[in-house]
């Protein structure tokens, strides 16, 4: 990789960092626009007063009778000069609420996203293999009726099973408030993980063994795979050496993009089984109307696609030597 | 030997009378048991939203108080009752008119702006190609999800129509991408420069020779786009920023029963099932409508190689399909 | 060559068949062949007569959907049924394989090195080091320069030829004693092609094995082979020595094939003899002998049986599948003559040329591109000069060949003019009009005026549209009626000798020869004055080529048209062109007459190709001196300086110091070298190759 990559990636890099600058002031303006944080203070019992409501908004950079251009000002001077997201609607700081959140989704999401990624690279290669085999049928009919299900489908099924059986296995939020002692929380949390972990584990395994399936069967027919067989290759070997490690090219950074948006993304797992992660609070913010906790998740994702983007192409150029020149 | 010898010598060797492609076509997806039901299933479900209620004793508005929350089969309600002694069949009906609409309407049109953006783009290149592929990547930076639950609120009042509208909006770059890099490939075919060479139009260029031979992509994400805006309704109607009451979805009604989804299974289940099944035919019937345009992406029989560009449309199609449910799965 | 008595590699009875939508293909129906050490048997076909699956058979590489019967016996050694790990071990090992396209054979992602490695390791128990060093003793072998640096490069870095190079070398790695090589050089270029025979020709010397060939280029099996085997529709039709085959064919397929062929070394110009009619579907043959519905010495029980192939009483070793062998054999039937050949139409208009007018005038056209690097992260390296200052003319009622190997820059000039770009360096004066400078009107009657036809006739016809519609495309683009249209459809039809009738089918049920006369009515349609043919005959068969080429001919006279022929093929073009130019890196070397090009070639790259040109004659074959170039064509983004061609020129090594520095240092002007004939090197002198 010389040096024309790396002015390659700088490119990359600053076109990424203009479109998550247009993307972030794009959601603050929608979110300026489309949400009224005045009416959580306003449906309060007893009902304050005008006043005070605009009082409190203006202390968190909205007040409504402020330029939203002006407004806009400050919330990215301050995240530019101090890093600071502004307060959250009830006051508390968006800084510290993003930094609990990412540590619980980064929890939920390693192990699902790890084992997500290697079992559907794997299945996916074997079913190519064994096309048009029963098993390929069985697991392309399973596939699709996984695919078809909304992830709260699938949350609400594994839930409503797991009650069927007598509950073994508890799942509502990180562990269980009644466990005592380091180990009792330990394997409390682990315990707790199963479900929302097996729910994203069958969304990704479904997705990237379709994925893996389709390049294996293109490289399948490939002459090279035919030359490697003609050196002498067992077909097997030759179908690991030569198949695999060049079907696996297309699939890598797909798969190292999608894990790294699963960061904001496992919104229907985290609400279900209660995990008060990114994906949660993406929901919870704009339910609440809380302008700035939205613009800061948009800013965190239109990070992460960033970081995502970035990672993907250096991933690609890292297995295949045609790219890096 | 003149014309008219030759003429004569190749009369006696007739082109091969073979079957038409459309015939050929149909001929391998009727093969295909999986699509056909997937259609079967799919008419069925279109006749029953839209026949089904006028026969039925129950409408989706009437309560039946002396039946609440029901279990299937009692007081007449085949698939039971909800809380409000609605009739479950009647009210997912209702649902499954809503969420099939909006998916006829909403995948065509996806890979509508797909195609024509990403036509555009490869054919005409320059700047006309950076400018739409900037756009294309922003949309793809901005986070679809949170956008569209942001504008909710304001969308509670005004047509579903526009939040089709907008699901689509969201949902075509991945597709738009695909077609760009074939039309690229398809630019410099043979049959393309010679109708440029002709004096053929752009345009005419495009809808005549660039996009019809792409037609199999297209149709076949067309079917599965279908499957993919129906999934995307649900998902954002399920926390309340798709479809607004009084309108029903499936994505309403599965948010509605999911609390009582443990000691009800039915009033979550039922709409779930037709779900499920909406989807399953979608990707069944693209799979075979794969099959049947290019019986080479599914290997078993003779070997056929593939475009310079290394994937056949069909193969595109799969890694289209899956690469949206990538994005897609930021909603996971 | 050394031959003992034992065959290593026997075939018996061979026969393979394959599922299909249609019902079974029977594509291999019974072939016999035996292959001693240091012997090279080639099988010769056209597309679709089963020699690649016959080969492909042997290795035990077919899918496992195709039912394979017979005997195949390496020393002795029963291989069919053979388990797939059984087979490995003979495969790379006791047989090496050269496969046709050394773009996709190689694995991408590793290094030459790797995977040539690869090869010796699998079979031999060799250390890490031990492999390398074998490995680039192969490389040395097989003739990549640098081998020590070039080990560890990947296939994208090397050319088509260095890559075949680097296939070779993994096939010979193991000391195979069968090679078997399946249209080893028809992705090639001729000069690439002529180095690496030479390349296989050594390989088979070091490890003395026997080369089994599979080819269609009948020139390639004249120089290689020392027998041959015809096959027509899954079976051989003739067997025997080169000799035997290529002398005195016993089958009117061979005979019509091997006078199909045009022939660099025939200097009378005369028609092509065209084998009509298209090989029979594999799915329904058709009772008696295959060949029968484009022979034209089928008689009654041509139609009844299917002969057998038997001993040839007059030629001892030859084998011939034919009902009448007996007759051509003993001369009742010659064979000159057998296929019919068409009067060759002779233009009637004004024979001198420089009254004629001029239809087309290229002068000092220039175009260079950005050259980038990187698939997928572009950026601008250099510069490509592709076309570097291209002058050229071309008078009515002329065929005007532009010949050069891949790279030499002449599909982009094709591409210049055909365009009428606006922006240009150089001019482009299509009759009488500066395609720079032409007002929208003008622009389009030049569009009418100027026609193309493309390589690829499945390519150039859009698939889902009637030939009809294909017809009317450019007539409804200039406006033409409805009416008028469908008179002028069926006209153009017979035209091209196809029937009205035909307006209705699609293109994909046209054989390719038929396919590439639709295209040709097509670039007819609006009456042009000038059509520039790219390449209208390479995808096509031998023996419908001629065909084609036929027709081409006959229209020009005809309708008056003058052609910008642009092909690699110099056999093809020496029976076509009036005049010819060729190229390289982007200039014309040389240039005139074709006769005088072609008699008296002056260029020393001219004199290369052309001798690089296998022709279909053993004897001669045998008995020519190559001149070989050595490398790869230079990148046109690094041109050398002065003469373009110094870094390969054969003539270059032999000059003085003195001599050598003025090519170094001067680029070569265009000198007369008589009156229609120019050559562009300071040392040009004519020299006879063929
Ligand atoms: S057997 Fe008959 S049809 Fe066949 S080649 Fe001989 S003469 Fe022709
Ligand atoms: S000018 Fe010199 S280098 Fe060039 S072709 Fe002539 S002899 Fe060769």
């Amino acid at each position: 990789m010389g040096r024309g990559m790396g002015r390659f990636l700088l490119k990359r890099a600053i076109n990424y960092l203009i479109l998550t600058f247009i993307a972030s002031t794009g959601v603050y303006f929608l979110a300026s626009y489309c949400l009224e944080p005045a009416m959580n203070l306003l449906s309060r019992h007893p009902r304050p007063p005008m006043s005070s409501v605009y009082s409190v908004l203006a202390s968190q950079n909205l007040d409504p009778r402020v330029p939203v251009v002006e407004r806009y000002w400050t919330w990215l001077t301050q995240i530019l000069f101090h890093g600071n997201f502004g307060t959250m609607i009830d006051g508390g700081s968006v800084n510290a609420e993003m930094g609990r959140r990412i540590f619980v989704s980064t929890e939920l999401l390693l192990l699902s996203t790890l084992i997500g990624s290697i079992t559907g690279v794997m299945l996916g290669a074997w079913n190519a293999l064994r096309q048009y085999r029963p098993s390929d049928r069985i697991s392309t009919i399973v596939s699709y009726a996984i695919i078809a299900m909304p992830v709260p489908v699938i949350g609400i099924t594994l839930r409503t099973i797991d009650n069927w059986m007598g509950s073994p296995i508890q799942y509502t939020g990180l562990d269980d408030p009644n466990a005592h002692g380091v180990v009792a929380v330990v394997l409390s949390n682990m315990q707790h993980l199963i479900l929302p972990t097996l729910t994203l584990w069958l969304v990704q395994v479904t997705l990237f063994s379709r994925y893996q399936r389709s390049t294996m069967l293109d490289v399948l027919n490939a002459d090279f795979l035919r030359t490697a067989r003609a050196k002498g290759l067992p077909f097997r070997k030759a179908i690991v050496k030569h198949g695999l490690r060049t079907a696996v090219i297309p699939v890598m950074p797909l798969l190292v993009y999608n894990i790294v948006l699963l960061f904001v993304g496992a919104t229907f797992t985290e609400k279900l089984f209660g995990w008060h992660g990114m994906g949660e609070w993406t929901v919870d913010t704009i339910t609440t109307n809380d302008i700035n906790s939205v613009a800061a998740i948009g800013v965190f994702t239109s990070v992460l696609v960033l970081i995502a983007g970035l990672l993907s192409d250096l991933v690609y150029a890292a297995l295949d030597p045609r790219v890096r020149v | 030997m003149t014309t008219e010898a030759v003429a004569g010598a190749l009369a006696a060797d007739e082109p091969t009378k073979s079957r038409g492609r459309g015939q050929l076509i149909l001929r391998r997806f009727v093969r295909n048991r999986l699509a056909l039901v997937g259609i079967a299933i799919l008419v069925l479900l279109l006749l029953g939203a839209y026949v089904l209620p006028s026969i039925l004793k129950w409408q989706y508005t009437d309560n039946d108080w002396n039946y609440l929350g029901t279990s299937p089969g009692q007081g007449g309600h085949l698939l039971g009752t909800n809380h409000s002694g609605q009739d479950m069949l009647a009210v997912t009906l209702r649902g499954l008119q809503k969420s099939l609409v909006i998916g006829l309407i909403g995948g065509p049109l996806t890979t509508f702006i797909a195609a024509v953006v990403g036509a555009a783009a490869g054919y005409f290149g320059g700047w006309i190609d950076r400018a739409l592929m900037w756009g294309l990547e922003l949309l793809l930076v901005i986070p679809g999800f949170l956008l569209l639950a942001t504008i909710s609120p304001k969308l509670a009042h005004v047509s579903w129509l526009i939040f089709v509208l907008l699901l689509a909006a969201l949902g075509w770059m991945i597709t738009a991408r695909v077609v760009r890099s074939m039309t690229l490939t398809l630019k410099d075919r043979e049959y393309v420069l010679a109708a440029k060479y002709m004096g053929v139009g752009s345009m005419k260029i495009i809808f005549r020779h660039i996009l019809p031979n792409m037609a199999s992509l297209l149709i076949v994400d067309a079917a599965v786009q279908i499957g993919l805006i129906v999934l995307g309704e649900t998902s954002l109607s399920y926390f309340g920023f798709g479809i607004q009451a009084p309108d029903i979805s499936l994505g309403t009604l599965i948010a509605d029963g999911e609390p009582d989804a443990i000691t009800s299974p039915w009033m979550f289940f039922v709409p779930a099932g037709f779900l499920v099944l909406i989807g399953l035919c979608s990707a069944f019937i693209g799979d075979g409508l794969r099959d049947a345009f290019d019986p080479s992406a599914s290997g078993a029989k003779a070997k056929v190689k593939l475009p310079a560009d290394g994937e056949s449309d069909s193969q595109q199609v799969e890694i289209v399909s899956n690469t949206v449910r990538a994005e897609e799965g930021l909603a996971s | 060559m050394t031959s003992n008595n034992t065959p290593v590699l026997e075939v018996r009875d061979l026969r393979v068949t394959f599922p299909s939508e249609s019902g079974a293909v029977r594509a291999v129906r019974g072939i016999d062949f035996s292959l001693r050490s240091g012997e090279t048997l080639a099988i010769v076909g056209e597309s679709g007569s089963g020699k690649s699956v016959t080969a492909t058979s042997v290795l035990g590489l077919l899918p496992t959907s195709a039912q394979v019967t017979g005997s195949v016996l390496l020393e002795g050694r029963e291989l069919l049924g053979l388990s797939d790990t059984e087979m490995s071990k003979i495969r790379g090992k006791d047989i090496g394989m050269v496969f046709q396209d050394p773009l996709s054979a190689l694995t991408p992602v590793y290094s030459i090195g790797t995977q040539l490695m690869e090869a010796l390791q699998i079979h031999q128990n060799l250390s890490k080091q031990a492999a390398r060093a074998r490995a680039l003793e192969l490389l040395e072998l097989v003739g990549i320069p640098d081998p020590k640096r070039r080990i560890d490069a990947f296939p994208h870095e090397f050319s088509g030829g260095m890559r075949q190079r680097a296939v070779i070398a993994m096939a010979i790695a193991n000391d195979p004693k069968v090679i078997i090589a399946d249209e080893p050089t028809t992705a090639l270029d001729v000069t690439i092609q002529a180095q690496v025979l030479e390349v296989l020709k050594t390989a088979q010397e070091v490890t003395g094995a026997a080369i089994l060939m599979i080819t269609h280029d009948l020139g390639v099996v004249a120089g290689m082979a020392d027998n041959v085997t015809v096959m027509y529709a899954g079976r051989p039709v003739e067997a025997g020595t080169a000799e035997g085959v290529f002398y005195e064919p016993h089958m009117p397929y061979t005979i019509g094939l091997l006078s199909a062929v045009p022939r660099l070394d025939k200097t009378e110009r005369k028609a092509l003899t065209p084998l009509e009619g298209n090989p029979p579907s594999m799915v329904k043959l058709p009772k008696g002998c295959p060949f029968a519905a484009r022979c034209p010495i089928a008689v009654d029980i041509c139609r009844e049986q299917e002969p057998r192939l038997v001993d040839v009483a007059a030629v001892p070793g030859l084998q011939s599948a034919c009902h009448r062998a007996a007759e051509i054999g003993n001369g009742d039937l010659a064979r000159e003559g057998m296929f019919p050949t068409p009067e060759l139409s002779e233009w009637e208009g004004e024979s001198d040329r420089a009254s004629r007018p001029e239809v087309l005038r290229v002068e000092n056209l220039i175009k260079h591109f950005p050259l980038t690097k990187g698939a997928v992260f572009k950026r601008r390296v250099g510069t490509v000069k592709a076309v570097d200052g291209l002058t050229f003319d071309i008078r009515e009622g002329e065929t005007f060949a532009l010949v050069g190997e891949s790279g030499c820059g002449k599909t982009t000039t094709l591409l210049e003019i055909l365009d009428l770009p606006r922006k240009q360096e150089g001019s482009v004066v299509v009759l009488g009009k500066e395609t720079k400078t032409l007002t929208g009107k003008d622009r389009r009657g030049i569009r009418r005026d100027l026609q193309v036809v493309f390589q690829d006739p499945m390519a150039s016809l859009d698939a889902r549209m009637p030939v009809g519609d294909v017809l009317a495309e450019p007539l409804r683009a200039h406006g033409w009626s409805k009416e008028k249209i469908q008179a002028r459809v069926p006209e153009l039809l017979s035209l091209v000798g196809l029937l009205p009738e035909h307006a209705e089918r699609f293109p994909t049920e046209f054989s390719g020869g038929q396919r590439q006369r639709i295209g040709i009515a097509r670039a007819l349609a609006l009456d042009p004055k000038l059509i520039v043919l790219d390449e209208p005959v390479s995808a096509l068969d031998v023996s419908i080529q001629a065909g084609v080429i036929n027709l081409l001919d006959e229209l020009k006279v005809k309708l008056g048209l003058s052609y910008l022929f642009v092909a690699h093929d110099l056999s093809v073009i020496r029976h076509i062109a009036d005049r010819v130019a060729v190229m390289y890196l982007g200039r014309i070397v040389e240039s005139g007459d074709a006769e005088a090009v072609f008699e008296s070639p002056s260029h020393p790259y001219t004199q290369a190709l052309l001798s690089a040109v296998p022709l279909p004659d053993p004897r001669k074959e045998r008995e020519r001196q190559r001149i070989l170039l050595t490398g790869d064509l230079p990148s046109p983004a690094d041109v050398p300086s002065g003469c373009r061609f110094r870094t390969r020129c054969p003539k270059f090594v032999g000059l003085t110091e003195g001599e050598a520095e003025r090519c170094r240092t001067e680029d070569p002007a265009s000198t007369a070298m008589a009156a229609d004939h120019s050559a562009a090197c300071h040392y040009a002198a004519a020299l006879e190759v063929v």
